[in-house]
């Protein structure tokens, strides 16, 4: 592979060259195979948290009842959702999704300095993932199997002691509070800033949104769309 | 290349999954314990909470309502009746008055679901069940119950030497208030020695029977003798 050169940027402000026919430099942040992973795994987290609200809300079990049914569709739910993932990381068209992965398992000098300063240090830019991104990434992926493993201690109870039933029940039970609470503020996030959602249906975003949300993210990205577009 | 694309940097993803794989296993196993202790701390919390935002924590010592049908089961007090059927002297049906003469009984005990949530001592009051199989004269060839729920769909079981213990309730009391729609009311079986899918919520009819008919979640696999005490890890003797 060769190397690639840093060519410098037009200066602030000046737009840079259109990439696509909608006449808006657009950049591809996320890859088909993401994004089909992204939406298969919100759709079962969805079903999930809202056959656990009706398992778990008194006033919605006695509502909806059913319970052998509801339980069924959570079990279903919970056991399909390795599966995506594993579709997604060991296909073969696993190298966008592995290289996402890799960006999103660390914090490099700068996320650290954004996390110390509580995102108030202007020199403290970001990559292709926000720190907080990078948590919620990390927080979900440990959900699932901590999630799968005291489901099936809670569904398949008679081959565990009743101790630890109680102590699945109640692992279980903190964590989907906590997922509830960490779902609900990636969506009141995504549903407050479009260009970001918009990077997850249609894959690409704005270059500008990215220039500000995303700079060191950017300026690699663009820099390498130049280099390829000039040869 | 951009910094966080090179492999230097903090392992957070790693570190917060393997932390949380960690945290997860010992909470299965030590769970419970810590489950005990927190119900303690938040029993006198959630007494003096009058908005019940409390019992959204998670294992505070609370029920979950069990409905295995697509609606609240719901009959007033003035129209309970209770069925004794089956192999006995003489039929009945009792209203929630005819329970309530009966001698009164109260147990203060934990109730524990076979799938692991536990609400810890629990007051119930009723009649014992062992009265009122007296009231109705129990046949010779009677050796077990079978109980059915006005939803319509739940049934339990019983032998009759389980269900004249003196642990085992016809309850009408709950908390020491009448038992409310969600928790089987007007009127429910109690038995404290069981895990509780062997209490019938919402009790209707009670049968003697020659044999035990399995219930509802006996036809799904669930054990016909549920025991509390004979399951490991219970160390207290909830039979008292």
């Amino acid at each position: 592979m060769t190397k690639l050169q840093r060519t410098p940027g037009p200066p602030a402000g000046e737009p840079r060259p259109d990439h696509d026919r909608t006449g808006v430099n657009r950049l591809i942040r996320f890859a088909p195979v993401e994004r089909v992973l992204h939406w298969a795994n919100a759709t079962l987290f969805l079903i999930l948290i809202a056959t656990a609200a009706v398992l778990y809300l008194a006033p919605l079990s006695a509502l909806v009842g059913r319970r052998p049914l509801v339980r069924d569709i959570h079990v279903i739910a919970g056991v399909l959702l390795p599966l995506p993932w594993l579709v997604a990381r060991y296909g073969p068209w696993s190298a966008p999704l592995r290289a996402d992965v890799r960006r999103m398992a660390r914090f490099d000098a700068l996320d650290r300095r954004w996390i110390r300063s509580v995102g108030r240090d202007p020199f403290a830019t970001l990559g292709k993932f926000h720190p907080l991104q990078k948590l919620n990434a990390a927080f979900t992926a440990g959900s699932i199997p901590v999630m799968l493993g005291t489901g099936a201690v809670m569904r398949w109870f008679g081959w565990f002691p009743l101790d630890w039933r109680t102590g699945a029940t109640f692992v279980h039970d903190w964590v989907s509070l906590a997922i509830f609470v960490v779902v609900a503020v990636h969506i009141a996030k995504a549903v407050s800033d479009r260009e970001a959602m918009r990077g997850m249906w249609g894959g690409r975003v704005s270059a500008r949104w990215a220039r500000r949300h995303h700079p060191r993210w950017a300026d690699e990205t663009v820099t390498h769309d130049e280099v390829r577009q000039g040869r | 290349m951009a910094d966080d694309t090179t492999s230097g940097g903090t392992p957070v993803g790693r570190r917060v999954v393997l932390g949380m794989l960690g945290l997860g296993a010992a909470g299965v196993v030590w769970g419970s314990k810590v489950a005990d202790a927190l119900n303690r701390v938040l029993a006198p919390v959630q007494a003096m909470d009058g908005t019940g935002l409390t019992s959204l924590i998670p294992a505070a010592g609370r029920f979950r309502i069990y409905s295995v049908v697509g609606f609240l089961p719901r009959r007033s007090a003035a129209e309970y009746r209770l069925k004794v059927t089956g192999l006995v002297e003489r039929p009945l049906e009792l209203t929630l008055a005819d329970l309530k003469a009966m001698n009164p009984v109260r147990l203060v005990r934990d109730f524990q679901c076979v799938t692991g949530w536990r609400v810890p001592e629990v007051p119930w009051k009723g009649a014992l069940l062992a009265d009122v199989l007296d009231a109705a004269g129990v046949k010779p060839e009677g050796r077990a119950l079978s109980f059915k729920s006005f939803d319509g769909s739940y049934t339990e079981s019983l032998t009759l030497d389980q269900a004249r213990r003196p642990d085992v309730l016809v309850a009408y009391e709950l908390e020491d208030k009448p038992v409310t729609d969600a928790h089987g009311g007007p009127v429910r079986l109690y038995v404290a020695p069981m895990y509780g899918y062997k209490s019938c919520k919402w009790l209707e009819e009670i049968e003697v029977t020659a044999d035990v008919v399995e219930g509802y979640w006996e036809e799904r696999g669930y054990d016909t003798d549920a025991w509390i005490g004979r399951s490991n890890g219970r160390r207290d003797d909830p039979v008292g």
